[in-house]
């Protein structure tokens, strides 16, 4: 089934998907996607367990190449540059586009070192600037107030909503373009995710964030544009205030009315 | 495809509270039916009576919309779900303020009395009651169409709300002449305006509810527009 969606009126394309197959070895986990995701926005991924909507996410910063026996096939471009077939440095491309994973990966090291990490990979700052991009970081992940005073402590020392605003900062502080975000609230209590959700907010000014959650009410509150997706195929894509009001498919109709079953 | 959530208690909360408003709906009804009822009669009972139930059409909205605020915070419904509870807040809204129309024909109806007028004067109360039939018979069939959320009799709702307010017209020029040819008869004839109004405005609410049944379905705002855009609207 090829799913194609007219292209979004008004919106700048920073990341497109065309055609676009995934395999876990001969499982086709991503069948023919076409995908146009917007600048400065942010767009959700939702659907039920094993829909895709990770894997998805996994193909815009080539995260699968870790694996052998996963392969993406057709195109995706960053800023009309295919990134999948393209000699592009995987490690440049993850500097362009940053991931946040569902559980907190804070790194054995201090604080600051944790933010500095990536930078020190891409950059070599003195120390003065380096103070000043970790504090920024910090800052725009929300957590700046809070660890200002134990910056050499470890990381692993705060608690898991704190965890995921470092790991956040971490992936800021190298200055992305994109943000992906897998589930990175499902390990949290209502209070965290609350700060999360008013940060995605905030980092849209910056950047274009994706989301794969498995929170329908978080999508809504949180995205501008949200994709449904089921069993690999790519359902619906619209508006997320659309979606959730009127939803153009049935199918989606039924999984966010929780009549899927 | 199923019409069921996964939560079967969702499914109960849902068409528990669609069978309220369905059971307020035919309260209203007989409220208006009875009101015109006294108005022919000329009895002051029956106008009493309906007095005396309108308290329960207030209650009954006020628990509806307690269940309705229960089910948003808990469920957070979405799409078709979340449409049908919206139309519900509006339809109880217009089904109160139907109630409160035949409040006000009852307590015309006991002012008429308290001033001597009876059957013996010449009124067009069988013109009167002929309106009400209309405007309750639209209300029966919207009620109807919202049991089965059945978008044809909506729109067929919508297209006969022109008939009453025909009829309205009509009795404002009877009316009129009644007052014209024996002035005595004008107290009266202006609280029978008033009366004609108010069954017109519960023809009114019979086409609100249509609408919103038209929304609920087809995820449509039909206000505010012609019958030939919700014709389309429901294409």
């Amino acid at each position: 089934m090829e799913t194609s969606f007219a292209p979004l009126a008004g919106e700048k394309i920073k990341i497109a998907a065309r055609d676009l197959n995934f395999y876990y070895g001969s499982f086709h986990a991503l069948k023919h996607i076409h995908l146009d995701i917007p600048e400065r926005k942010v767009t959700a991924f939702i659907g039920p367990s094993g829909c895709g909507k990770s894997t998805l996410l996994r193909t815009f910063n080539r995260m699968f190449e870790l694996y052998p026996e996963q392969r993406a096939e057709g195109l995706i471009t960053l800023d009309g540059e295919d990134i999948l077939k393209s000699k592009m440095d995987v490690s440049l491309i993850r500097a362009k586009i940053g991931m946040v994973f569902q559980k907190p990966t804070p790194f054995p090291m201090s604080i600051y070192d944790n933010v500095a990490f990536g930078v020190r990979l891409f950059e070599r700052l003195p120390r003065i600037e380096m103070d000043e991009r970790v504090e920024w970081a910090l800052k725009k992940a929300a957590l700046w107030n809070e660890v200002k005073d134990k910056l050499s402590q470890n990381g692993a020392s705060l608690s898991g909503g704190q965890q995921q605003r470092l790991c956040i900062a971490r992936g800021i502080a190298i200055k992305p373009e994109v943000l992906l975000l897998d589930e990175p609230c499902s390990a949290l209590d209502p209070i965290s995710t609350g700060k999360i959700e008013e940060l995605i907010h905030e980092l849209k000014n910056d950047y274009t964030v994706m989301i794969v959650t498995h929170n329908m009410q978080q999508a809504a509150r949180c995205s501008d544009y949200t994709a449904y997706m089921y069993l690999g195929d790519l359902i619906e894509f619209g508006p997320t205030a659309e979606l959730f009001m009127k939803p153009k498919k049935r199918d989606t109709e039924d999984y966010i009315t929780g009549r899927f079953g | 495809m199923t019409d069921k959530h996964m939560s079967t208690q969702f499914d109960a909360e849902l068409s528990g509270i669609s069978n309220r408003v369905l059971e307020m709906g035919g309260l209203v009804e007989s409220q208006v039916a009875r009101a015109v009822y006294a108005l022919t009669q000329f009895s002051g009972e029956t106008a009493t009576e309906v007095l005396l139930a309108e308290e329960r059409v207030n209650t009954m909205e006020m628990e509806i919309d307690r269940d309705l605020s229960a089910i948003i915070a808990r469920r957070q419904p979405t799409a078709r779900d979340l449409r049908l509870l919206i139309a519900i807040s509006k339809a109880i809204a217009n089904l109160e303020r139907v109630g409160d129309e035949a409040a006000r024909i009852a307590r015309t109806v006991q002012r008429l009395i308290n001033t001597g007028v009876s059957g013996r004067m010449r009124l067009p109360v069988a013109d009167l009651s002929f309106e009400a039939d209309l405007a309750i018979a639209q209300l029966r069939k919207a009620l109807d169409a919202f049991a089965r959320l059945d978008t044809a009799q909506a729109l067929e709702v919508l297209r006969a709300d022109d008939q009453i307010d025909q009829e309205f017209d009509g009795l404002l020029r009877k009316l009129i002449t009644y007052m014209m040819e024996d002035p005595r008869t004008i107290s009266a004839s202006i609280d029978l305006v008033f009366v004609a109004k108010a069954i017109e405005r519960v023809g009114d609410h019979a086409k609100n509810l249509a609408e919103a049944i038209i929304y609920v379905v087809k995820g449509t705002d039909v206000r505010h527009t012609t019958l030939d855009a919700v014709a389309d609207a429901m294409r």
